[in-house]
């Protein structure tokens, strides 16, 4: 009993220790709280293995060295090489809601995660938020190091018509194109070893139909306006308009319709993606595939 | 009874050779069996022709669709053959990363009678495989569509097919010398393929005559082989283009033949001794068995 009575201030303690340690947040603070937690390990993740800035940084601007050189060896217009450079920039955001946006629940179920993520109090879309948060943040970083390495190689002259407009539109396109990942990230709940492939197909082509290094007026209006559907289409198309010379000449429609057309798709993949996630997750618990694993 | 030989690098050509097959075999199901065969058509084409079609919007454009000119099948010619150094370069040095990280069976192909560099390379023959349906299709296109001006009467076979394989083998020793730098590292070595290619693409000369680097980046590509092989090509196929570029002018063609044997020995050698390097470190250090989860 002696035992006992010593124990008891410390139990006490403890409990309230405890009591403090468990404090749990409910409501928005909770999603604030989930935004955050799966934003950081995409920033700091980033600060501690600097090494990943090299190849993030490095790869894409090797393919922007090779492609103006393309157009240097067919005597382009200077523009052209700034449109690549400002397009190799923005690959770094495609290349990241593709592959860690779109197919990361599909990484997180190889690994075990989906299912404690499924399981834990909060919402799947403040998840999926914060992925998405940390992911341009840290994606933003990089794709400014390669607009002004890839400007000062070239040589790259801008004549900023409206920064606000700029901020505009690239503020919405990210929207829109995260809104986009968060959708997809929904879809490849389902899938399986084929995410990685379908991943991996979806790169080209969308470099092709979003004009990444070319005005994406070359294209007829009905494929350019089909491929405005990947936000990054409207957004290039617009930052260029806005940064170049010769951009209003080159674009497809003016940027004031750009803009509302980016809104439109911003609240549009915003409010799909919640309502898919639902559904996928739903379909996925019925179907048994949040653990699944096949190699 | 006699113990297993379990050494990876014997010299046992029975082995060598199952090790070779079964892996491309492995290798083959891997690349395909994740969808039906229609779709991994539809998959092996598109991916192709969009990276084609990438630069020939891009020339469309400057040039208002001349593509008689011969700079155009320079591009075209050079980007389509230059599908085969990724393919087998990352194809032989992505096993390491597949077998150890993902499948975590690399631990289970060292324990069993087989050897390492020859199934390695085995496995990237999936990856030559698909390749070749992409060059095959996207050259087809580009005659067919785009005025590519490849002649098949005027093609010269043999040398076509000599520079081919030559490359290839010399690709892949270059791709088990990424293996071997893959069974060292940890994070990175989902990179090293892209990364390599990516430099080879940009100082090779794939899509863009040398001259139009920088004077101090050019060397770089007189010593890359990959310039002299897809220059190689080009002379087999389209002669006349190739003559149009004063990069390489000056060689005939059996001394770039006789460049291309040498490099792809150099490179067989370092792949040989390196690889076994790198195997030697990697068993000192437990990283066979490595996972990283990155």
């Amino acid at each position: 009993m002696s035992n006992n009575s010593s124990f008891t201030p410390l139990a006490v303690d403890s409990q309230s220790f405890t009591e403090d340690r468990l404090h749990k947040n409910s409501g928005w603070k909770l999603y604030y709280q989930t935004v955050i937690a799966r934003a950081y390990p995409r920033i700091i993740g980033q600060q501690r293995e600097k090494s990943w800035l090299f190849f993030d940084i490095f790869l894409p601007l090797l393919s922007v060295c090779a492609y103006v050189f393309v157009y240097r060896a067919i005597k382009a217009p200077e523009d052209y090489i700034g449109f690549v450079v400002i397009g190799g920039a923005m690959t770094a955001f495609w290349m990241n809601v593709l592959w860690s946006m779109s197919s990361q629940l599909y990484w997180e179920k190889e690994q075990g995660n989906l299912a404690l993520y499924i399981m834990s109090p909060t919402s799947m879309m403040a998840v999926l938020l914060g992925m998405a948060l940390g992911g341009l943040l840290a994606t933003t970083l990089r794709a400014l190091v390669i607009i002004v390495l890839g400007s000062l190689f070239f040589n790259v002259h801008y004549v900023v018509t409206s920064f606000l407009q700029l901020f505009a539109v690239f503020f919405l396109a990210m929207v829109a194109l995260y809104g986009l990942g968060m959708m997809a990230a929904s879809l490849y709940l389902l899938l399986s070893r084929e995410a990685w492939h379908i991943s991996n197909l979806a790169q080209e082509p969308v470099y092709l139909f979003s004009g990444f290094y070319f005005p994406i007026k070359s294209f007829s209006f009905w494929i350019s306006a089909v491929a405005s559907i990947i936000p990054l289409t409207l957004g290039l198309d617009a930052m260029r308009q806005l940064v170049f010379k010769t951009g209003p000449s080159l674009g497809f429609v003016s940027v004031p319709i750009e803009i509302i057309v980016l809104c439109i798709l911003s609240v549009v993949f915003l409010f799909a993606a919640r309502l898919m996630l639902a559904y996928m997750e739903k379909l996925a618990i019925r179907e048994g595939r949040l653990t699944e694993n096949r190699r | 009874m006699e113990p297993a030989e379990l050494q990876t690098t014997q010299s046992n050509l029975p082995i060598y050779s199952r090790s070779f097959r079964t892996a491309a075999w492995l290798g083959w199901q891997i690349e395909s069996n994740w969808t039906d065969p229609f779709l991994f058509a539809i998959y092996s084409i598109i991916k192709p022709l969009a990276g084609a079609a990438i630069l020939v919007v891009m020339y469309s454009v400057i040039t208002s669709g001349d593509f008689t000119s011969p700079i155009f099948s320079y591009i075209y010619l050079g980007n389509a053959f230059y599908m085969y150094v990724g393919a087998v370069m990352s194809g032989v040095s992505w096993a390491v990363i597949d077998d150890r990280e993902h499948y975590k069976t690399l631990k289970y192909m060292y324990i069993a009678p087989i050897n390492i560099p020859a199934y390695l390379i085995g496995r990237g023959v999936a990856k030559f495989l698909v390749a070749s349906i992409s060059v095959i299709i996207t050259i087809v296109f580009g005659v067919l569509f785009l005025h590519v001006n490849v002649d098949p009467a005027a093609i010269n076979w043999p040398l076509f097919f000599v520079a081919l394989m030559l490359g290839v083998v010399m690709l892949a020793m270059m791709g088990l010398i990424l293996a071997g730098i893959s069974l060292l590292i940890v994070n990175h070595s989902w990179f090293i393929g892209d990364a390599v290619a990516g430099a080879l693409f940009l100082f090779s000369g794939a899509i863009f005559p040398l001259e139009v680097l920088p004077a101090w980046i050019r060397p770089l590509g007189y010593v890359m082989p990959v310039t002299y092989w897809l220059e190689l090509l080009r002379r087999a196929l389209v002669g006349r283009v190739a003559e149009a570029f004063p990069t390489l002018i000056n060689i005939s063609n059996p001394q770039i033949i006789a460049i291309m044997v040498g490099l792809t020995i150099i490179f067989g050698s370092i792949a040989y001794f390196l690889f076994r390097f790198c195997e030697h470190i990697a068993r000192e250090r437990g990283l066979i068995d490595m996972v990283t989860n990155y």
